[in-house]
């Protein structure tokens, strides 16, 4: 059965909270505009689809946009081969979404991990610690309106972070230039270039 | 054995060596520093490749390498070293018994290297005392050797039981 199918199956399952499957590069996404329910689709998708793998669970910041946050589940059915993309948003004041980790056990640390670089919670996450950044730590690295340089934060006898010395940095490559100077990381404004 | 037989008492002759109790003690560290593996990132590649028999670390004394703490005399700080792990980084060198050394090894552990960021500690130097730096992402393991060497040499000339001797 082909991901086309697949997705039209969630979609007569869950009706309009499903959008019509969007197919790009030969890749298929639906969008889901009720997140409270991507446990269910979720769970549909693996018992009654074969979606046996989460093959990754992201997250996106658009930032100034409402609603800020997209979260992108990647699914994949060893059976049939066929991979699926589902979306879903969540508003900032919401913040919350119910976690799949119930679902697929491999869910538990994207999460974590979600949660720890963009601070969106995941309701029903049996351990929702944060993964990379030492545990205390008040902010969330991977939102667009954290300095790229850090912020300097200490909690005394755990751990501490400062901000990193940039030097005039980023340091940014530009792909395509004529030889390896114009290539070669500088200081570059990004809005100059455009 | 009377002081005055060394000089010229010919059944010792040749077999004796007056020297200060400093620089002997020095010389038997210097010739036996065993390194506490601290490796975080790809440097820990290199310092594997050192000890292993084309680089042959062991050549300088310091082929063991001990994972306990408790062991060691110098920490090998080989990779890059994230907030998360610096204060283990500082427990372990705390638990290093004196007297100790580190090396910073490559660019991440000497000065945060390439990783400007906000989870990389900017050089291990932040938190532990670091006596020799290597250059290099990642170093080749001649020049870590090197810096060991250039360790031996520091260690050859410190105080070990007279004044000024690391508590």
């Amino acid at each position: 059965m082909s991901a086309l199918e697949l997705a039209n199956k969630i979609r007569e399952k869950f009706g309009e909270v499903i959008s019509e499957p969007i197919e790009f590069r030969g890749e298929i996404t639906i969008d889901l505009s009720d997140p409270a329910k991507i446990e269910k689709v979720c769970q549909f998708a693996k018992s009654k689809l074969g979606f046996d793998m989460l093959l990754d669970a992201t997250s996106l910041d658009n930032y100034g946009d409402d609603p800020r946050w997209t979260l992108v589940y990647e699914l994949y059915g060893t059976v049939h081969a066929s991979h699926l993309r589902i979306k879903t948003s969540v508003g900032e004041e919401a913040g919350e979404l119910p976690s799949i980790s119930g679902v697929w056990a491999t869910a538990d640390w994207h999460e974590r991990e979600i949660f720890d670089m963009m601070g969106i919670r995941f309701k029903g996450h049996p351990d929702l610690r944060r993964i990379l950044m030492w545990d205390g730590y008040p902010h969330h690295p991977l939102r667009k309106d954290f300095p790229l340089a850090g912020k300097a934060t200490d909690v005394p006898e755990v751990a501490f972070t400062d901000r990193a010395p940039l030097e005039g940095g980023p340091f940014v490559t530009s792909a395509g230039g004529s030889d390896s100077i114009a290539r070669e990381p500088r200081v570059r404004d990004p809005e100059a270039d455009r | 054995m009377d002081s005055r037989e060394i000089g010229y008492n010919s059944k010792i002759e040749g077999n004796v060596v007056v020297t200060k109790v400093d620089a002997a003690i020095d010389w038997c560290r210097k010739q036996s520093l065993w390194p506490m593996p601290m490796g975080l990132a790809c440097c820990a590649i290199e310092l594997m490749a050192a000890g292993a028999s084309k680089f042959d670390i062991a050549r300088f004394g310091a082929e063991v390498m001990r994972f306990s703490p408790r062991q060691s005399d110098v920490m090998i700080v080989a990779g890059t070293v994230t907030y998360k792990m610096a204060l283990a980084v500082r427990r372990v060198y705390d638990q290093m018994p004196a007297p100790k050394w580190v090396i910073a090894m490559g660019a991440c552990a000497s000065t945060g290297g390439m990783y400007r960021s906000y989870a990389v500690l900017q050089g291990v130097d932040n938190i532990i005392p670091v006596d020799v730096y290597v250059a290099g992402c990642p170093p080749r393991p001649e020049a870590l050797l090197d810096a060991l060497i250039k360790l031996q040499g520091k260690v050859q000339n410190e105080p070990s039981l007279s004044q000024g001797a690391a508590a």
